[in-house]
C-alpha cells in the first residue's frame, strides 16, 4: 500500500497523473504477461493491474471475458498469479494491484490471500463484485496485511455511497466511467467530467477512472480531472491478436502514447 | 422471519455484486417492501393470479400413483396447469407488476428450460413491457419451441455464447444487460438465488403453492402432510412449496439431478455435491473446482441445469430443516413414465426427478401417511429429449 500512496503523491508534487493499465494474467500465458508487465512499467504506466482469470466475470464485456477464458485455458489460478506478482517485484518498484472476482479469492482464503500477496510484493486488490456492504471480512484481512482496499464508485452511486467508498477506500478510489460493463468504447458519456468533478468535490483520496477509456485523446480529456486513468480493454484487445516481439513492442509504444497527455507540462 | 437486514440466511445470501447495481438492489428492496404491503398491489396480484393464471392449481389426489407404490398417500400439487405450464408465472406475474409500479417499462430475464423466459415474455406482453430473454445456444437448441413461444409473444431472444452456453452464462449475461440498462429496466430474476432481495421476494410471490396446497389438503383429509418433495435447480418450486409448512411438523425433501451420476462428475447436485462459495451475487452452495472457478452442470432437465442453488436451501440444508437428494437422468426418465403411464399426466423433466424419488420415499411411509409432491412444469417442452432418449418412434409405422 505505501507504494501506492508513494506513487501518487511523487507524481502530484510532478504535476503528473497516473496510468494505471490492466492486463489479465495468464492472457495468452504467465511467461508473456510477465515481459508486458515489465514493458509496460519500463514505457510509463505508473501503477500495474493484474487481473486473476474467473470463469464468471460478470462486470466485464466481450474482451476481457475472452481474455479471462484464454488464462483459464492454460490453467492460470490465484496462486499462479501471486507467484508472477513476486517475480515481478524482483525487478521493478511499480505499485502491483491485483483485480479479480470474491469467489477465487474466498476459496484460496481471506487471510492467506491477503497475507501471501503482502509477502510476495502485491499492494492492492480491486474485486468489482465486493461492494461496500459484503467487504467487512476482506478489509479486515487485508487491513492486517496492510494491502490496499480498492473500492469503486458508479455512476449510479449517489453522493452518499461515493462519500462512503472514500473514506473507506485505500490507495484509490476507483471510479467507473459509465453506467455499464467494461469494454474499449467510442465515446464516453457526455456527462463524465461533471461527475468526475462531483465526486472530487466528495472525496480526499486520489481518484482514478476506468472502464471504457481507449485512446490517448479520451486520457487527455480525463486528466484535469482526475490523479490517475485505467486501461484495461483496449490493451487486451492488441494482446488478443498479436504475439511474441510485436506485442511487447505495440503494447509499449500504446503506454507511451497513453502516458504522454498526463505527463506534466 | 429470514433474511436478517444484510440479505443473509444464516451465513448464506448477502449482496455479492458491481457497485453499479447495489444502489438498484436497494431501491428494489425498499419498493419491494413498501409495494408488497400495499393492499391494492396485493389484490391485483390475487386477481391475476385467479382470473389470468388460473389459481389455485388442483391439488390431486394420484390414486393410481399411490397404489403403484403401495405406501403413502401421494398427492399432487399440479403446477403444470398453471397458465404458460409452470410455477414460474407466479414470479413473474408478481416481479411484472412491482417493474410497473416501480416505473420500470423494460423488463429482462434470464431461462434455461425456457420456462421462466416464457412466463416473462407471457406477462410482458400482458403489461405492455418490452421485453428481452437471455439464452444459451445450447438451451435454445434443446428448447426450440419454448424459443418460439417467446418470440410469438413479442419477446426478443438473445442467444448466449459464453462458457457452457446454458443457464449460468445466460444469468451472467443478463447481469450485464442489467448493470448497463439499471436505470429504466427491472431483472425478473428466475429463481430463489441471485443478490439479495431476490430469493425473498421470489420465495414470497412463489409460496402461494405451498399455501394452497396446505389448505387444499386440509380441506379433504383434515390434516397436515407427513413430507413434501419437490425437484432443486434454483429451487424455486421447492421454497414456494416448503415455506408455508416452515413452522409445522412436516419433512422437507428437495430433488436435485444427479445428472450421468454423482461420481460421474456430470450433474447439478450443489447441495448434495458442492461446496460453498459465491455466484451470481449470493453466497450458498455451488459445483466449483479448487480454485474457486465455476464448473458446468450437467442435466437431462434444461431447468437443473445450474451449478448453484438459492441460500436459503443452503440455510434449510445445514441447519437440517430439509434434505437433499439426487437422482439420475435415467431415473428422471423413468419417474417421467410412471407418471405419464399411471395417471396420465406427462411431467416436465425437472418435476419428473420428484417423481422419481417418490419410488424411494414410499417404503418409508404407511398407508396413513400423506405426501405432497409438486409437478412445478409440464412435459411438453420435454418430449423431444424423452423420446430421443426412451427411443419413442414419432413415424407412421
Amino acid at each position: 500500500m505505501k507504494r501506492i500512496d508513494a506513487t501518487f503523491k511523487r507524481l502530484k508534487k510532478r504535476g503528473e497523473k497516473a496510468l494505471i493499465p490492466f492486463i489479465t494474467a495468464g492472457d495468452p500465458d504467465l511467461a508473456t504477461t510477465k515481459a508486458l508487465a515489465l514493458e509496460m512499467a519500463e514505457k510509463g504506466a505508473d501503477l500495474l493491474e493484474l487481473g486473476i482469470p474467473f470463469s464468471d466475470p460478470l462486470a466485464d464485456g466481450p474482451t476481457i471475458q475472452a481474455a479471462s477464458c484464454r488464462a483459464l485455458k492454460v490453467g492460470t489460478h490465484l496462486q499462479e498469479v501471486l507467484k508472477l506478482a513476486g517475480e515481478l517485484r524482483q525487478e521493478t518498484e511499480i505499485p502491483l494491484i491485483l483485480m479479480g472476482y470474491y469467489n477465487p479469492i474466498l476459496q484460496y482464503g481471506l487471510e492467506h490471500t491477503a497475507q501471501e500477496a503482502r509477502r510476495l510484493g502485491v499492494d492492492g486488490f480491486i474485486i468489482p463484485d465486493l461492494p461496500l456492504e459484503e467487504a467487512g471480512p476482506w478489509r479486515k484481512a487485508a487491513v492486517a496485511a496492510g494491502l490496499a482496499t480498492i473500492f469503486l464508485a458508479a455512476p449510479t452511486s449517489g453522493a452518499a455511497r461515493i462519500t462512503k467508498a472514500g473514506r473507506l477506500t485505500r490507495g484509490f478510489l476507483y471510479y467507473v466511467s459509465v453506467t455499464g460493463i467494461t469494454g474499449a468504447r467510442q465515446a464516453l458519456p457526455a456527462d463524465l467530467v461533471a461527475a468526475l468533478k462531483e465526486v472530487r468535490s466528495l472525496v480526499k483520496c486520489p481518484l482514478a477512472v476506468g472502464f471504457g477509456i481507449s485512446t490517448p485523446d479520451q486520457v487527455k480529456g480525463l486528466a484535469p480531472y482526475v490523479d490517475g486513468v485505467v486501461v484495461g480493454s483496449a490493451i487486451v484487445q492488441r494482446v488478443a491478436i498479436l504475439q511474441g516481439p510485436e506485442l511487447i513492442k505495440e503494447v509499449g509504444e500504446f503506454i507511451a502514447s497513453l502516458k504522454e497527455p498526463l505527463r506534466g507540462k | 422471519m429470514l433474511p436478517d437486514k444484510h440479505g443473509r440466511y444464516g451465513p448464506y445470501g448477502g449482496r455479492f455484486v458491481p457497485e453499479t447495481l447495489m444502489p438498484a438492489l436497494l431501491e428494489l428492496e425498499e419498493a419491494y417492501r413498501r409495494i408488497s404491503r400495499d393492499k391494492e398491489f396485493k389484490d391485483e396480484v390475487a386477481w391475476y393470479l385467479k382470473d389470468y393464471v388460473g389459481r389455485p392449481t388442483p391439488l390431486y389426489f394420484a390414486r393410481h400413483l399411490t397404489e403403484a407404490l403401495g405406501g403413502p398417500q401421494i398427492y399432487i400439487k399440479r403446477e403444470d396447469l398453471a397458465h404458460t405450464g409452470a410455477h414460474k408465472i407466479n414470479n413473474t406475474l408478481g416481479q411484472g407488476l412491482l417493474a410497473r409500479r416501480m416505473g420500470k417499462k423494460r423488463i429482462i430475464a434470464e431461462t434455461g428450460a425456457g420456462q421462466h423466459g416464457v412466463a416473462t415474455a407471457t406477462v410482458a406482453a400482458l403489461l405492455g413491457q418490452e421485453c428481452d430473454i437471455f439464452m444459451g445456444t445450447e438451451d435454445i437448441r434443446r428448447q426450440r419451441l419454448n424459443v418460439i413461444r417467446m418470440r410469438l409473444l413479442g419477446a426478443r431472444v438473445i442467444p448466449v455464447e459464453s462458457g457452457s452456453c446454458t443457464l449460468k452464462d445466460a444469468m451472467n449475461e443478463a447481469i450485464r444487460d442489467w448493470v448497463t440498462n439499471v436505470r429504466h429496466t427491472h431483472y425478473v430474476l428466475g429463481s430463489v438465488g441471485g443478490p439479495h432481495p431476490y430469493p425473498m421476494i421470489v420465495r414470497d410471490f412463489q409460496s402461494v403453492i405451498g399455501q394452497e396446497a396446505k389448505a387444499q389438503l386440509h380441506r379433504v383429509t383434515g390434516r397436515l402432510p407427513q413430507c413434501l418433495v419437490a425437484c432443486v435447480g434454483g429451487g424455486s418450486n421447492a421454497m414456494g412449496l416448503f415455506h408455508a409448512f416452515y413452522q409445522d411438523p412436516v419433512r422437507f425433501v428437495g430433488v436435485e439431478a444427479a445428472g450421468h451420476g454423482l461420481k460421474s462428475g456430470h450433474h447439478s447436485a450443489t447441495l448434495v455435491a458442492g461446496s460453498t462459495g459465491v455466484l451470481h451475487g449470493a453466497f450458498s452452495y455451488l459445483l466449483q473446482d479448487p480454485w474457486g472457478n465455476i464448473q458446468e452442470a450437467h442435466s437431462l432437465a434444461p431447468g437443473l441445469d445450474y451449478p448453484g442453488v438459492g441460500p436459503e436451501h443452503s440455510f434449510f440444508k445445514d441447519s437440517g430443516r430439509a434434505e437433499y437428494v439426487a437422482v439420475t437422468d435415467k431415473e428422471a426418465l423413468e419417474g417421467f413414465q410412471l407418471l405419464s403411464e399411471t395417471e396420465g399426466i406427462l411431467p416436465a423433466l425437472e418435476s419428473s426427478h420428484a417423481v422419481a424419488y417418490l419410488k424411494k420415499l414410499a417404503p418409508q411411509y404407511g398407508p396413513d401417511d400423506l405426501i405432497i409432491v409438486n409437478l412445478s412444469g409440464r412435459g411438453d417442452k420435454d418430449v423431444d429429449a424423452v423420446a430421443q432418449a426412451l427411443e419413442v418412434s414419432g413415424e407412421a409405422h
